[in-house]
């Protein structure tokens, strides 16, 4: 299991999903899919970067870049790395 | 002329694919005055078929009134039609102020200042009073012309799940580093009828320090003892730092709107709002008339109180009958259907037995909600209500969604 796209999906399915929706997976269209609105990625940027201690440019947070859990973490290890 | 074959066949791809997808609007004609009674050439072309109206938003009946359309007449004749003007030029008229005057009144508010619309309200206020320091913090299910003017704006915007106050109150906590904090939420949410927690919500800004915005425009006039809204409602007139509103819904239904709060704040806006700096005012004649509406229902609460009684009957009579009504005590009582296709079908059934009704789906309610809205009217008598129930009940027969759960009306349809 990888533990950052777990911790990404969970805190996907507790800020974002009703009880009732349909479960995700790591590769689940989330803005794209009308899951998570491009409003909410917000709380969702800010989440990672306290999180993870690091600065994700505005210009990187694209709806594409966090349309999905794997992408999400690709995108946090990107800048972990640096 | 630069409009070649290849532009016009884009745009024609575009319109054919919304028909294909079950999402191309069509509108009804209507050859009568607004009210529960209507004549309604549809589709085009047709001969007039006389209906019962169960989708306006002419809460308090008051959109064709006799004395409302009186003090409209007379409004024309004392003021003129147009003021060809903006209103910081040459269109401020003594009845724009007095209309300013008696909102604030109304409202409880310290100030107020008029919109074309409350979709201008909404489009000019954040982007009035916040910056990039700032954060905006709505509910999910917030009109989609508080979405258009927050994007107009610059400051960060986070959401809260659906009237989930301790989703609310972590979102305040995490945003305490910006330098202002503004709460947003529909008073009464359009699509499902339910209304947001004011008393809890401003608790809860209190504790936080964030400002509250309310839009109230299905709200104001009918909500509340007497009719001044949801903080009326949940007992916290004067606490809400901003009311944005409409003329066109209870209030006569013409057009027109405002932002009604802090002293300050509708300062700002009558300095700063594009729509209000750009925009024409607001016609005399619908300045006289929302004007007597307002005298209207600070003489009483008639019409108010109609409405409520009309919507317990409605919703006990929809309820016992077998439908999936959402809960609540507004005036706006969504079916629920879940299938968009059903949605559609039922409205156009319900049409067949006279019976004026609009089926809501995918993109304006979300996914596997589908449903069919209806809005109580204090113009609406017993005897609409009625013929509207037996319309009902015998369309949910024929499509055999009486007295099923949700999830047996998913298995018969899909979502």
């Amino acid at each position: 299991m990888d533990e950052l796209k777990e911790v990404i999906k969970n805190y996907i399915i507790n800020e974002y999903l009703e009880p009732d929706s349909e479960p995700i997976t790591y590769d689940t269209p989330l803005i794209s899919g009308g899951i998570v609105d491009s409003f909410s990625m917000v709380s969702l940027k800010r989440f990672l970067e306290n999180k993870y201690n690091i600065q994700i440019p505005d210009e990187k947070a694209t709806p594409e870049a966090f349309d999905s859990v794997n992408k999400i973490a690709e995108l946090v290890r990107e800048f972990t790395k640096a | 002329m630069a409009f070649p074959d290849n532009v016009r066949q884009l745009y024609q791809d575009q319109l054919k694919a919304l028909k294909e997808a079950g999402l191309f609007k069509e509108e009804r004609f209507i050859h009568s005055p607004q009210a529960a009674d209507i004549e309604v050439e549809f589709p085009a072309g047709s001969s007039l078929k006389k209906v019962i109206n169960m989708c306006a938003n002419n809460y308090l009946g008051l959109s064709s009134h006799p004395e409302v359309i009186k003090a409209a007449h007379e409004t024309l004749e004392t003021r003129g039609f147009g003021m060809s003007s903006v209103r910081f030029i040459c269109g401020t008229q003594d009845i724009h102020k007095e209309l300013e005057k008696k909102v604030t009144e109304f409202l409880g508010t310290e100030d107020t200042i008029l919109f074309p619309s409350c979709m201008d309200a909404n489009a000019g206020v954040f982007e009035a009073i916040l910056t990039k320091d700032d954060v905006i913090i709505s509910d999910r299910l917030v009109h989609a012309s508080l979405i258009d003017g927050i994007r107009l704006c610059s400051a960060m915007h986070d959401t809260y799940k659906h009237s989930d106050m301790e989703h609310l109150e972590q979102k305040l906590q995490m945003y305490q580093d910006k330098r202002l904090r503004l709460v947003v939420t529909d008073g009464v949410f359009s699509m499902d009828g339910d209304t947001a927690k004011l008393d809890k919500m401003v608790e809860l800004c209190e504790k936080y320090n964030a400002m509250l915005l309310v839009d109230d425009s299905h709200a104001t006039g009918f909500i509340g003892k007497t009719g001044r809204g949801t903080h009326e409602k949940y007992g916290v007139m004067g606490k809400v730092d901003i009311i944005t509103t409409t003329f066109g819904k209870a209030l006569g239904g013409a057009t027109g709107g405002c932002v009604s709060g802090r002293a300050e704040i509708v300062e700002m806006c009558r300095q700063k709002a594009r729509p209000y700096l750009f925009s024409n005012t607001i016609a005399p004649v619908i300045v006289g008339a929302v004007l007597k509406v307002l005298e209207i229902l600070s003489a009483t609460t008639e019409r108010r109180d109609k409405l409520e009684k009309n919507t317990e009957y409605w919703r006990k009579g929809l309820t016992e009958a077998g439908f999936i009504v959402k809960e609540g005590d507004t005036p706006i009582v969504p079916i629920m259907l879940f299938n968009a296709r059903l949605a559609q079908e039922f409205s156009k059934a319900l049409y067949e037995e006279g019976i004026y009704a609009i089926g809501f789906f995918f993109p304006v309610v979300p996914q596997g909600q589908a449903r069919i809205r209806t809005q109580i009217s204090a113009a609406h008598e017993i005897h609409h209500l009625d013929k509207a129930l037996d319309a009902f009940i015998k369309v949910g027969k024929k499509f055999n969604i009486l007295h099923k759960t949700k999830q047996e009306i998913i298995e018969m349809y899909g979502m």
